[in-house]
């Protein structure tokens, strides 16, 4: 390239002494618009004489009105072989003089037809590419102006410059924080904010943006991304600088999901795919052949587009459309498979990345409603092998459980009376619980059984809990053996109205291990709570109402309160107290919440009451898993809170039971620092408070010696501060009552008649004085 | 405008306006009423000045005011004496709070950007040196003090988008303290002998019905004078405060609410011990 930069010292001159501009006319060279654009070249025309034109140029505009591209005859021009006498010769025209000069060896049989603007030659060219004309013939449409830039097109192929690397940033830093603290985003009015969440003091503000996301924020399943939705499509967040890490084309998105392992994301629109004209192309973009459909599927890494479904809505029953399932693609624990159902039909299984469908046939399963992946536990090893639970809604309803990539069926239970199925694995592939939702014979009343499958055990031994209520929630404990199910009788289930608070009881399940069976730890009746949150740990629960304007009560739970004693006194000695371990930590309340989340260390809980769903105090609280509220802020328009995830520990099995044996000498030292902080923030305050005081107090002895002051100059005599307080005038009331109680007149035959009288006196405070009462009659 | 005696209940006399009466209030020695009256049907706002005849049987008033102006501008809706008893204290519609010479109805000093709403509520301290009053105003501000012989010559102000309550130096109209509550505030009272101020309000008349009890903002509130900072909350009402007076003596309190109650509360013993935030010696 010539240099023309403007700092450098290399200007080239001619030999005549005029600067060569050449460079630089070429690079601003203005593209004439050559006024062609509605002029298509539509090849592949049968070689005819001219006898035939007019019959040929007529079926040609037939053939073009038929796909909505009408052309009139005249606005053809069909140029002429002279020397044989038949059509494409070489008919000097001012359309194609140029032309020819460069295209008549390369086309043979071809005609001109010109449209009224760019626009319907672009759709003629469209839709009659490639369109059969008769069996031996098919046309080729190009544009006019097309055919000469391909035949000036250089030949010679350069290699493109190598893009110099630049390193990416580490997308876990915020791992590596020194305080340990945990990260939120926080989404309220234009505004996405993420913070940090530590102790009161560590708390701040990482990074703030206003305007990031249109519709909402999400995190990427262990935290390495945050994603904003935009109306173009998605854009994915990272690393320390919060810079933009990858981005995914996808018009007027609306869902997202993530692979387990962050390796792909499925998105979604309501609308269509539509790919317009001058849309740019590559693998990262749609292509014509993605029309129509509403589900896309991208590799994170790359941002390539990897396929596209069309979404399945499930056929209702009565015809009525049911809501769309999301995430509508599931994916396999290892990201290695994704499956999509189609209802009543059949489960549809990629391997990825290619995106092709599994041994190229689906598991065809008449009748199947749903499906799950079984999750990934720690146990597992690499290669082991996935199992599917698969539903199905035929009379009488079936529970399978298939193995993948074989696709043996490992286990199956029919079911009778069933209104609807769910099926929940337990987070480390332990256990599945299948929740059935039975109707009595006359189909008025509904009734649950929860059969579970113990699938690390030969067979899968399916153990039945019959209940007698009909169950709204079911949560398994994360890694654990328990379940908490929230069950309801109330004559108003299913029909929420407002003001109507369903009254639910809250049980809690404990897997006996010698029997192998399931049985009920304890009831917490006449609840109203309708969630279960349990600590991404295990062990702690929070039951939460929540979206009921009358009641919004959070109740924190511990399941095992007395841990530390059963593992003194020995695993013996807590079998015959069934139960008890379980306790009440707290009770809370935040007003008409709609959400709450554990943050990943299971130390915290947020609850949020999101403007989404109404607009009474926005805002969220974070209380620590006793039931303490350690913040609340009430913020107007606010919309989300969402805890960052943590990827897996990186720590091995041994080293953990290393951390959990010396937890005593850690807890000292994070002891220490809890004790330090609190002393350094009760100083700081009681300075402020001192400081606050001693300015009023100023201020006020100031304000009074001014104000007598002002008064003396005013000439009253008003003396606002009395020097001493004198002694107050006490003044002493003294009140007599006298109360007849009784008058009796007695007569005395020989003395004169005396009046007696009897007196009740009551006195009220101060001294007496020399007061005598006498009354006579 | 009606005259009583307490302990009879009876009414002593009566004053006709041509407008409503928006507020009333004695002076500190109780020898002086003052009014406001409404700005109406060709009717200026006005603020009168009435001698309290304690002769007699108190049925004898006089029927002319002592003193009598037209304050202009925003229309005035709360008055009161200030620390020396010819100067009147006005808070007025627009946010506006100042000072008027009672006798000349000349307007002495002002704070014009005091709220930025109706200022509801105006009480004094119990030697009149400050003040508090409320708003429903939706921006706290804080003002640089003018002195008594200047007008208010700058002001700097802090958005913060919720309602106020301030107190303020009577002689100079310059704010002292702020107290930010997330409702508007129909009412505002100082507690003597105790740094607390009590604060009342909900929202406004016409959303009261969409509002549950639960969201608490028809709760009495305690702020602490000097921290600005809420200490408690006393329930009771199911509709917006529109009034509070505590007793002089500071050993109860009165609230009135929209809900057609007059609540009288007693303080508790532990109100008088209770030190939350320790020893420390706050003046009056």
């Amino acid at each position: 390239m010539a240099p023309n930069s403007v700092n450098g010292v290399t200007h080239e001159e001619d030999v005549d002494g005029e600067i060569d501009y050449s460079d630089i006319e070429a690079k601003y060279k203005v593209q004439y618009d050559e006024g062609l654009d509605n002029i298509l070249v539509v090849d592949g025309v049968p070689i005819i004489d001219k006898s035939k034109l007019d019959k040929l140029l007529a079926r040609i505009s037939k053939e073009f009105a038929r796909k909505g591209a009408p052309v009139k005859t005249e606005d053809m021009f069909v140029p002429w072989n002279d020397s044989t006498g038949k059509s494409n010769g070489c008919v000097p025209s001012v359309l194609n003089m140029l032309l020819l000069r460069s295209l008549a060896c390369t086309i043979d049989r071809y005609i001109f037809v010109e449209f009224k603007n760019a626009e319907d030659a672009a759709y003629a060219m469209a839709t009659m590419h490639g369109h059969p004309f008769d069996a031996k013939h098919t046309l080729f449409v190009n544009r006019f102006t097309d055919v000469e830039k391909f035949a000036n097109l250089d030949e010679n192929w350069t290699e493109p410059e190598a893009e110099p690397y630049k390193p990416k940033e580490h997308l876990r830093a915020w791992l590596g924080d020194a305080l340990g603290r945990d990260q939120y985003a926080m989404y309220r009015g234009e505004d996405v904010e993420v913070h940090w969440h530590g102790k009161p003091s560590q708390c701040e503000v990482a990074h703030k943006r206003t305007g990031w996301t249109d519709l909402y924020v999400s995190w990427s399943p262990v935290g390495t991304y945050l994603a904003t939705l935009h109306r173009p499509g998605v854009r994915l967040w990272g690393g320390p600088s919060w810079e933009s890490q990858q981005r995914f084309a996808h018009p007027l998105v609306k869902l997202i999901d993530f692979s387990p392992n962050e390796n792909y994301l499925v998105t979604w629109s309501h609308d269509p795919i539509v790919v317009p004209e001058g849309m740019p192309q590559g693998p990262q973009y749609f292509s014509p052949e993605d029309e129509g459909n509403n589900i896309a599927v991208w590799d994170i890494k790359t941002g390539n587009l990897l396929r596209t479904f069309p979404s399945a809505l499930p056929e209702g029953e009565d015809g009525a459309k049911r809501q769309m399932q999301w995430p509508a693609l599931k994916w396999s624990a290892d990201d290695q498979f994704v499956g999509r159902v189609t209802p009543g039909q059949q489960i549809s299984v990629y391997e990825l990345p290619s995106m092709r469908l599994n041994d190229k046939k689906s598991i065809k399963i008449d009748g199947v409603v749903d499906f799950e992946w079984c999750p990934h536990g720690d146990k597992d090893k690499e290669d082991a092998e996935k199992a599917i639970a698969a539903e199905v809604a035929n009379q009488p309803a079936r529970v399978s459980v298939i193995n993948f990539p074989s696709r043996a069926i490992l286990r199956q239970k029919n079911l009778f009376n069933v209104t609807e199925c769910k099926l929940y694995w337990q987070n480390q592939g332990d256990f599945l619980c299948v929740k059935v939702d039975r109707h009595t014979k006359t189909k008025k009343s509904i009734f649950c059984n929860l059969e579970i499958f113990r699938v690390r055990e030969k067979d899968f031994p399916i153990e039945v809990v019959e209940l007698k209520d009909a169950v709204t929630d079911f949560s398994w404990e994360p890694k654990g053996e328990r379940f908490a199910i929230i069950s309801s009788n109330d004559p108003n289930l299913g029909n929420p109205g407002p003001g109507v608070t369903i009254k639910t009881d809250v049980s809690f399940y404990q897997l006996v291990r010698a029997k192998g069976d399931f049985k009920l730890l304890r009831t917490l009746p006449g609840r109203t709570s309708n969630t279960i949150r349990w600590s991404p740990r295990g062990r702690h629960v929070v039951l939460a109402t929540v979206g009921s304007s009358s009641k919004s009560e959070l109740e924190f739970w511990d399941l095992d309160f007395n841990l530390d004693e059963m593992r003194r006194e020995g695993p013996n000695q807590s079998k015959e107290e069934w139960g008890v371990s379980i306790q009440h930590l707290g009770t809370a309340d935040h007003y008409a919440l709609t959400d709450a989340e554990w943050d990943p260390s299971g130390r915290y809980l947020a609850t949020s009451a999101s403007a989404w769903r109404h607009t009474l105090e926005n805002g969220y609280a974070i209380w620590d898993f006793r039931g303490q509220e350690l913040e609340k802020q009430i913020l107007d328009r606010f919309k989300q809170l969402l805890w960052r995830p943590r990827p897996q520990t990186l720590l091995t099995k041994e080293q953990q039971r290393q951390i959990r044996r010396n937890l005593k000498e850690y807890s000292k030292q994070f002891e220490e620092e809890d004790a330090a902080e609190e002393s350094n923030v009760s100083a700081e305050l009681v300075a402020l408070r001192k400081r606050l005081v001693d300015e009023w107090n100023a201020w006020r002895l100031r304000c009074k010696e001014e104000v007598a002051e002002e008064l003396k100059k005013g000439g009253k005599k008003v003396e606002i501060i009395p020097e001493q307080p004198k002694e107050e005038d006490k003044e002493e009331i003294e009140v007599w009552i006298d109360e007849v109680i009784e008058q009796v007149e007695e007569e005395v035959v020989d003395e004169a008649p005396i009046l007696l009288l009897q007196l009740a006196d009551h006195a009220f405070g101060g001294y007496m004085t020399d007061l005598t009462t006498t009354s006579s009659i | 405008m009606r005259l009583w005696d307490i302990q009879t209940g009876k009414c002593l006399y009566r004053w006709e306006f041509p407008t409503a009466v928006k507020r009333v209030t004695f002076s500190e020695d109780d020898d002086q009423v003052v009014c406001v009256t409404e700005q109406r049907m060709g009717h200026q706002g006005a603020i009168r000045v009435f001698d309290i005849n304690r002769d007699g049987d108190g049925t004898d008033q006089s029927k002319e005011p002592l003193s009598f102006f037209n304050p202009t501008g925003s229309k005035a809706v709360v008055c009161a004496f200030a620390h020396i008893p010819s100067l009147i204290l006005t808070g007025h519609e627009s946010g506006k709070v100042a000072l008027f010479d009672a006798k000349t109805g000349e307007e002495v000093l002002c704070n014009e950007r005091a709220h930025l709403d109706v200022v509801t509520d105006l009480q004094m301290s119990t030697d009149r040196t400050y003040f508090i009053t409320s708003s429903k105003d939706k921006t706290a501000r804080a003002s640089t003090p003018p002195t008594l012989s200047q007008k208010p010559t700058a002001l700097a102000c802090i958005g913060l988008g919720y309602e106020a309550c301030q107190i303020y130096d009577t002689r100079t109209l310059m704010v002292i303290k702020t107290f930010q509550t997330e409702t508007p505030l129909n009412s505002a009272a100082l507690a003597p002998n105790k740094p607390y101020i009590l604060l009342g309000g909900g929202q406004d008349a016409m959303s009261v019905t969409t509002t549950s009890l639960r969201q608490g903002k028809f709760e009495t509130r305690f702020w602490h004078k000097i921290f600005e900072e809420e200490v408690g909350r006393v329930k009771g009402h199911f509709g917006p405060v529109n009034t509070i007076a505590v007793s002089p003596k500071g050993d109860c309190y009165a609230s009135g609410g929209e809900d057609g109650f007059v609540r009288v509360h007693h303080f508790d013993e532990s109100y008088f011990r209770a030190k939350p935030y320790g020893d420390l010696e706050i003046e009056e």
